[in-house]
């Protein structure tokens, strides 16, 4: 094989340990919102790698991702809600039902292609957005708040913050090592193949509708356990963990960060995450010679006026992300 | 009864209304081949537009035409500036560069119009109810939708199967190399296109502006409508864009109105109250899947590209 020490995986072993070293940075400077901010970042990075999973490697350009984590957070939520707080039903309970969805939604959706796809997976979402919408006893459309976190018995406290971070970004580490032994076995082989011509798999004898199905299926079911996260998180869930354009911005992350790369969407959901609460501080600093403090901080507020034209640049000339950028590889 | 002729003529008139967005939606993707989710954003914009211009100018009339020419050059600088380079690339690439669109446009508006939404107030002549049937009344503005909307879709065909214009759309969608190969200007006929499928958004945009509230993200929810029809008319089909838009605006309408009812003659009263407004909304995307099992492709698949 290749030699292991390449620019990408110095900057796995950067990224990995920067995520591992947060809480004692936030524990050293007091600063837990920076904490928190990571959980989520993590938490989301999660959910970006199993979409890579079917976008990057299998071709299948699900719009509709954050249904799952819809629905892993909706387990816990109404579980919860119901008095049932042991972590041990909840979580594979949340992985079971978002399974079981993707399992719907991909045998439907995966009869068709290209643009299809794409609105197909975007309507399925939006459906169990509004179905969430009309959940009166579970909060409707403003949510409700989760009093108790999933209880994992004398295992581990998940109300202790750097105990939870640990466990995400453990479960985040796990994850891409799963994508990565998937992606590099026989099974991975088929469904990259059928990404690149799906007639010829055919041909040679794959049934690639059941490979890309069961592919479909995994990747639903992690980013439940994502979702599943993400409501312990914020001790809250409502409809808006899974409004379209989480999906987008889960997208954006993996495309972001390098399509078809096992790390490149944990690179990309750092990178959005940061932007995002770095934009207005930076906007804020380039227009303040020109236009004095109180204009400059109100020019700030509109931060994703540069946002979502830096999609578009990235889509037109950054096309391999933050990992093409490092190995100079170009995705198409 | 009553109830029902009125409900059906809400569904029909949602349904002209996604007509208007899912026919531009339908045209630009079968011409250029470009997924736009930015689309929605042009209706928001029509609708601002109409606001601002009929609150300037004192007339809705003239307020919705100038929104319209507005609208219309918005679509076309869009393409002029953005989309043009977007063509012939991934869908993906479309998905990622006009949902970031759709960011810079809903905070354009909020830099602009501000975070409040506003109002369109119709001209008081539109503001009664006629009687159309015995019992039977009807807010007269709603008719005005549903007429224009239609006269628009006549327009909208006259265009497409009896102009030059529209047998270049038409060349176009059906072999874009051969359109250029006989000396057509191919950037031209996309701009005219995109402005054009702008337009109708923007008058779906404007015409939607007087019932309810003006408001950023207003084009969101129903362009994930407008997709839904375009799926299942057949993405590229304009005849099927216009079917399925009907369908899909009558069910959604008397099934947000009677599911409930219906509910409850088989559950208690308040199982049905609760999970009425959850499984009506979810009708129609039944249905997409329904259409989506017999016929992967729509009902009305264009073409086998």
């Amino acid at each position: 094989m290749t030699t292991w020490l390449t620019a990408r995986n110095a900057l796995v072993v950067g990224v990995v340990a920067l995520l591992a070293l947060v809480p004692v940075y936030a524990a050293t400077t007091g600063n837990y919102f920076l904490m928190s901010l990571f959980t989520r970042i993590v938490i989301l990075a999660m959910a970006a790698v199993s979409l890579n999973l079917i976008m990057g490697f299998g071709g299948m350009v699900s719009f509709g991702h954050a249904a799952y984590l819809g629905i892993g957070g909706y387990v816990i939520g109404i579980l919860a809600k119901e008095g049932v707080n042991s972590g041990f039903l909840q979580w594979p309970l949340a992985l079971a039902v978002s399974a079981l969805f993707a399992l719907i939604v991909g045998a439907l959706s995966l009869r068709t292609r290209g643009v299809y796809f794409i609105m197909i997976t975007l309507a399925f979402a939006q459906m169990v957005y509004y179905v969430a919408i009309g959940l009166d006893r579970y909060g409707g459309d403003d949510g409700m708040t989760i009093y108790k976190r999933s209880q994992f018995g004398d295992w581990i406290s998940l109300s202790n913050k750097t105990a939870f971070y640990y466990l995400c970004l453990g479960l985040l580490l796990v994850t891409a090592y799963l994508v990565w032994r998937i992606v590099n076995s026989r099974f991975g082989m088929v469904i990259q193949g059928a990404r690149s011509n799906d007639r010829r798999m055919r041909a040679i004898g794959f049934p690639t509708y059941r490979y890309k199905l069961v592919c479909f299926v995994i990747a639903g079911a992690i980013c439940g356990l994502a979702g599943a996260l993400l409501a312990n998180h914020t001790d809250f869930i409502s409809p808006a963990i899974m409004h379209w354009t989480r999906s987008g911005d889960l997208i954006v992350m993996a495309v972001l960060g390098g399509m078809g790369t096992v790390f490149g969407p944990v690179f990309g959901a750092v990178a959005l995450v940061a932007l995002e609460e770095a934009l207005p501080a930076v906007i804020r600093a380039v227009t303040l010679p020109f236009l004095g403090g109180d204009a400059a901080a109100r020019v700030a507020e509109y931060w994703q006026l540069v946002l979502g034209p830096l999609f578009l640049l990235v889509v037109l000339y950054a096309r391999g992300g933050i990992d093409g950028l490092i190995t100079g590889a170009r995705r198409g | 009864m009553l109830y029902f002729i009125e409900q059906c003529l809400n569904g029909v008139q949602l349904g002209m209304l996604l007509f208007l967005l899912a026919a531009g939606l339908t045209l630009i993707f079968g011409i250029m081949d470009l997924v736009n989710l930015a689309h929605g954003s042009l209706y928001m914009i029509g609708a601002y537009f109409a606001a601002t211009f009929a609150a300037l100018t004192g007339s809705f009339i003239a307020g919705a035409l100038l929104a319209l020419l507005a609208t219309l050059v918005v679509g076309m600088a869009v393409e002029v500036i953005a989309m043009r380079r977007l063509y012939g690339r991934d869908h993906l690439d479309h998905v990622l560069g006009t949902f970031g669109l759709l960011l810079f446009f809903n905070e354009l508006v909020r830099l602009i119009w501000g975070p409040a939404g506003m109002t369109l107030p119709l001209p008081s002549q539109m503001l009664t109810a006629i009687e159309l049937l015995p019992g039977v009344y009807y807010p007269v503005y709603r008719l005005v939708i549903i007429a224009a909307t239609m006269a628009v879709a006549l327009l909208l065909y006259l265009l497409v199967m009896r102009t030059r214009i529209g047998m270049l759309i038409r060349a176009g969608a059906s072999n874009r190399e051969m359109v250029g190969a006989l000396g057509i200007n191919i950037k031209l006929l996309y701009t005219l296109v995109f402005g054009l499928g702008a337009a109708l958004a923007g008058f779906a945009g404007l015409m939607q502006a007087p019932i309810l509230t003006v408001q950023i993200g207003m084009g969101e929810n129903i362009l994930i409508l407008a997709f839904v029809v375009i799926i299942i008319g057949g993405i590229g089909s304009i005849r099927g864009a216009l079917v399925a838009s009907i369908f899909v605006g009558l069910i959604d309408t008397v099934g947000r109105a009677f599911l409930p009812d219906l509910l409850r003659l088989f559950l208690s009263t308040n199982a049905a109250s609760s999970a009425g407004p959850a499984i009506s909304s979810m009708l129609i995307y039944v249905l997409m899947a329904a259409i989506l099992v017999v016929r992967p492709e729509g009902l009305f698949s264009a073409s086998n590209r």
